[in-house]
């Protein structure tokens, strides 16, 4: 069961507005980043979930995009590169009173962290893991990262990778993920209905944000002439889901896949045996 | 119990039980140690076996004794061998002397050159027919009977250990009847590898491997969240602790490599809750990056690392200290950490304990240095006397005026905000950062937030375990970790030939304790470093951060072989007289 039930129909509005999950802390990021908007999302979304603060932890690896915790005024993890997805289950495991958000990038959830990535999927913690996929590693200025399209130049890689990109969405989905799901920055207010989904649905639940980097990618602000709501309602049959994805052009927004698996949470905090009682299994 | 003849017996007895692949010889050795932990000895066991995955030639080594023993003894004084397939290749690891005694079957063909060459007495036990003419009972059965014999382990002890694991009947009486003729076969192989009585009190006496100790002091600190990923020596360590987690309260959960191990653990201790992991050589090596983060967002992590043979996949089911270095040096950055090391199986439960302790207080990562020596030996202990150590972390309470996660206090440490309490969020980095926990690369951040983390292990409380100090005179011996054992035993060799001499056993391996260390050797000329590796890490480390007086010499020996105490006895004795 996620920590997070949906809310009855006649709930009362929350108590919580977003400004109550910002911080004074101004972001470094640059003027015109979809990563501002993110953050907003995230912001709303814990508003319309009427969370306290101090209840949800934000975790995150190492990027542009992974520095949204301390912009919040949650609990932050920022750990290493790639490795959010490790530490987030850690947490969640050892704490599943706490509604756990993990915040990405294409290079730190896709590259280096992907293993993590397929493993998240399969094990299916109650994870909300939200992936802004610029197509490029921003904080390094401007590589390829495993969703850059093959003939992207840039210095590292001149005329291109020539490395056909990989699909997130499908991968997760043949991985285990219960919830899949493709948001825009550019909607921040759509974005934040899809974070708010993707909490309250037990397990893991994958939102890939298409959130351009204005310096590295300029022409990813063309996206939001590209981007609809996905013509079709959200499925619970995964390989039709994929399918789909495999077939769409990219820029279908909306929830695409929702599951019913139950999560994975060991019995945390059950047993009530005392380490005198273990040490009887030693005695001769 | 001494033997009809009025033989005194022996303190110390070694017994190699060896066959191929499903001859059962490690069922035996195990059976043979309960029944001489059941009537009152110490011992310990330590398997090898071929480079198979499964079956192959196997050896259980044991060594038996009157006192609780920590190594391997120069000379293995009974060998029974159920048959000798390959069993040639264990001869580095079962060193006959003149006085052994070899127990063979004839119709398995003859021992090999290398142990006959000994001049060990051979003694002929048709095992293979013994057992088929006691229809439901296998040789190993006898060999358990003839090595049981041969060492004194009373027939009651054995019989009783039979009956708890096999609970058929018939087979049962089958096994025992086998038993009773090896115990009879033993009586025409002589007394001269009898054990001396057990000591006369032996109450609550521990059964356990290294491995179980370390798991089980970390419980006993409070760690109730493993993450792991499988590895040999490691692995039994974890096996030890999933079911024991889940009747405590706590969790391990496989992750899918030591890179999510390590951050699982420092999620979970964010999150409040005392988190370990266990692994080898390449799973440290794997683990660095994150070890640097515990450090920098100060969270409070421990981590075993049950050495084996390097670098690389290197050997990985045999002992080697050569982790050291990586444990005191491999991280980037200035990365003060916690490195400990057991120096005994019993001694893996303190250790651990203190470490998640150690941890715990100073929000840290803790490095504890077991070996695959004391995690896969099983060994007959002292129960380890009951230590302060738990985990008690300083935390902030809910909305705490001001509060800054990082605050530069007098003795470095700063209270710890737990995810759920109110009014006191922060977020943890490895980014270098000011009080609050905001990223900072000034200058003046950086050089306040080094010297506040480096103050934490300095004011820590090390004085009653940083070293196990023994003994007098002017040589001393500095060692840790699992060469204490062979060290201590060559010491008490080396008075009887009248050459005193001091025992070092570092425990605490860093932080450096340069003063401490200087005033345990007030008054020392020469100093004998001892060490199981090639490059001579603590020798090198000694050198580079404490001040060693008088002369020193390095004695080091890497794996896959144990040091043993012979030839430390020669050196110190040679030395005290050159
Ligand atoms: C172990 C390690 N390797 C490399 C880096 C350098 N690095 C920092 S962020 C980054 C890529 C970030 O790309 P992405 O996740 O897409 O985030 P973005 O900046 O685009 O939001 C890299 C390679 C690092 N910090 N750590
Ligand atoms: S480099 Fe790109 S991703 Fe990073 S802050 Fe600037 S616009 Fe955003
Ligand atoms: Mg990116």
């Amino acid at each position: 069961m996620s920590a997070v039930p949906a809310p009855a129909a006649d709930a009362p509005k929350s108590a919580h507005t977003a400004a109550d999950y910002k911080s004074d802390y101004k972001p470094i990021w640059c003027p015109g980043c979809g990563d501002y908007s993110v953050l907003s999302s995230f912001t709303k979304a814990f508003a319309i979930l009427d969370l306290a603060p101090e209840r949800i932890a934000v975790v995150s690896g190492i990027g542009c995009s992974s520095r949204i915790p301390a912009y919040t005024s949650c609990y932050g993890f920022h750990g290493v590169h790639g490795r959010s997805l490790a530490a987030a289950t850690g947490l969640k495991l050892a704490r599943p009173d706490l509604t756990v958000v993990v915040a990405s990038g294409d290079g730190d959830g896709y590259s280096i962290g992907g293993n993590h990535f397929l493993h998240a999927c399969r094990r299916n913690a109650d994870l909300t893991y939200v992936v802004m996929d610029n197509h490029v590693y921003g904080m390094t200025k401007g590589q390829p990262s495993p969703t850059t399209e093959p003939d992207w130049d840039s210095k590292l890689s001149p005329g291109g990778t020539g490395l056909r990109s990989f699909n997130p969405l499908v991968i997760a989905l043949a991985a285990g993920a219960n919830f899949v799901a493709r948001a825009f920055a550019g909607d921040p207010n759509g974005t934040a209905e899809i974070i708010a989904e993707a909490i309250r649905t037990p397990g893991f639940s994958f939102v890939e944000v298409m959130s351009p980097c204005v310096t590295f990618r300029p022409e990813q602000r063309e996206w939001k002439h590209h981007v609809r709501p996905s013509p079709v309602p959200a499925t619970d049959d995964a390989a039709k889901a994929a399918r789909r994805l495999m077939t769409d052009d990219g820029f279908n927004i909306g929830v695409l896949y929702k599951g019913d698996r139950p999560p994975y949470q060991p019995p945390m905090g059950k047993g009530r045996k005392t380490p005198a009682d273990l040490e009887r299994g030693f005695a001769i | 119990m001494t033997s009809k003849q009025g033989h005194p017996g022996r303190a110390s007895v070694s017994v190699a039980i060896t066959g191929s692949g499903g001859a059962g010889v490690m069922t035996a050795g195990n059976m043979l140690l309960e029944a001489a932990a059941k009537a009152g000895w110490y011992g310990l066991m330590v398997r090898s076996s071929g480079p198979q995955i499964r079956g192959g030639e196997a050896a259980a080594l044991l060594r038996l004794a009157t006192h609780p023993v920590d190594s391997l003894d120069d000379v293995c004084d009974v060998l029974v061998a159920v048959d000798w397939q390959n069993i040639h290749r264990f001869a580095d690891e079962i060193p006959l002397g003149a006085a052994s005694v070899i127990v063979g079957d004839p119709d398995q063909g003859d021992p090999p050159e290398v142990y006959l060459a000994s001049g060990a007495r051979y003694g002929k036990l048709a095992m293979k027919a013994t057992a088929k003419s006691i229809p439901g009972s296998w040789p190993n059965m006898v060999a358990l009977g003839v090595a049981a014999g041969l060492v004194g382990v009373p027939l009651e002890a054995v019989k009783g250990v039979v009956a708890s694991s096999l609970k058929k009947s018939d087979a049962l009486a089958a096994s025992i009847t086998a038993v009773e003729a090896g115990m009879k076969a033993a009586a025409e192989f002589g007394d001269g590898t009898r054990l001396a009585p057990p000591p006369a009190k032996h109450d609550g006496h521990w059964l356990l491997t290294g491995n179980q100790a370390a798991g089980f002091g970390a419980i006993r600190a409070g760690v109730r969240f493993v993450a792991a990923y499988p590895i040999t020596p490691a692995t039994e360590l974890l096996e030890y602790m999933a079911p024991a987690l889940t009747q405590v309260g706590g969790v391990l959960v496989q992750a899918e490599d030591e890179l999510a191990s390590i951050n699982m653990i420092i999620g979970a201790s964010y999150g409040g809750v005392p988190a370990l992991t266990a692994t080898a050589g390449p799973g440290l090596s794997l683990m660095v990056e994150a070890l640097g983060l515990a450090v920098a967002a100060e969270v409070p992590i421990v981590v075993v690392d049950v050495m084996r043979g390097g670098p690389s996949t290197g050997i990985p089911a045999k002992s080697e200290q050569s982790d050291l270095s990586l444990a005191l040096h491999g991280l980037h950055g200035d990365a003060p950490r916690i490195v400990l090391a057991p120096n005994s199986i019993a001694d893996c439960v303190t250790t651990t304990q203190w470490a998640v302790h150690l941890a715990e207080q100073m929000q840290v990562p803790a490095i504890v240095l077991s070996d695959q020596f004391f995690g896969q030996a099983r060994a007959v202990v002292e129960r380890p006397a009951d230590a302060p150590y738990a985990a008690k972390r300083a935390t902030v309470g809910a909305n705490a005026q001001g509060y800054k996660r990082y605050a530069l206090t007098d003795t470095g440490i700063s209270p710890m905000s737990i995810p759920g309490t109110p009014g006191v969020t922060y977020t943890a980095d490895g980014l270098e950062h000011n009080e609050r926990g905001i990223p900072s690369s000034g200058a003046t951040d950086h050089r306040k937030q080094l010297a506040k983390r480096e103050r934490k292990l300095a004011q820590g409380d090390y004085a009653r375990h940083w070293a196990d100090l023994e003994g007098e005179g002017e040589i001393a011996v500095i060692t840790f970790g699992s060469s204490t054992g062979p060290v201590r035993e060559a010491l008490a060799r080396a008075k009887g030939d009248g050459v005193s001499a001091r025992l070092v056993s570092l425990r605490l391996l860093a932080p450096a304790q340069p003063e401490r260390l200087a005033a345990a050797l007030a008054g020392v000329k020469r100093v004998l470093v001892v060490e199981q590796n090639h490059g001579g890490q603590l020798a090198r480390y000694l050198r580079s951060d404490f001040e060693i007086p008088g002369e020193v010499r390095s004695f080091r020996q890497p794996g896959p072989l144990p040091i043993r105490p012979a030839a430390l006895h020669r050196e110190i004795v040679e030395w005290s007289r050159a």
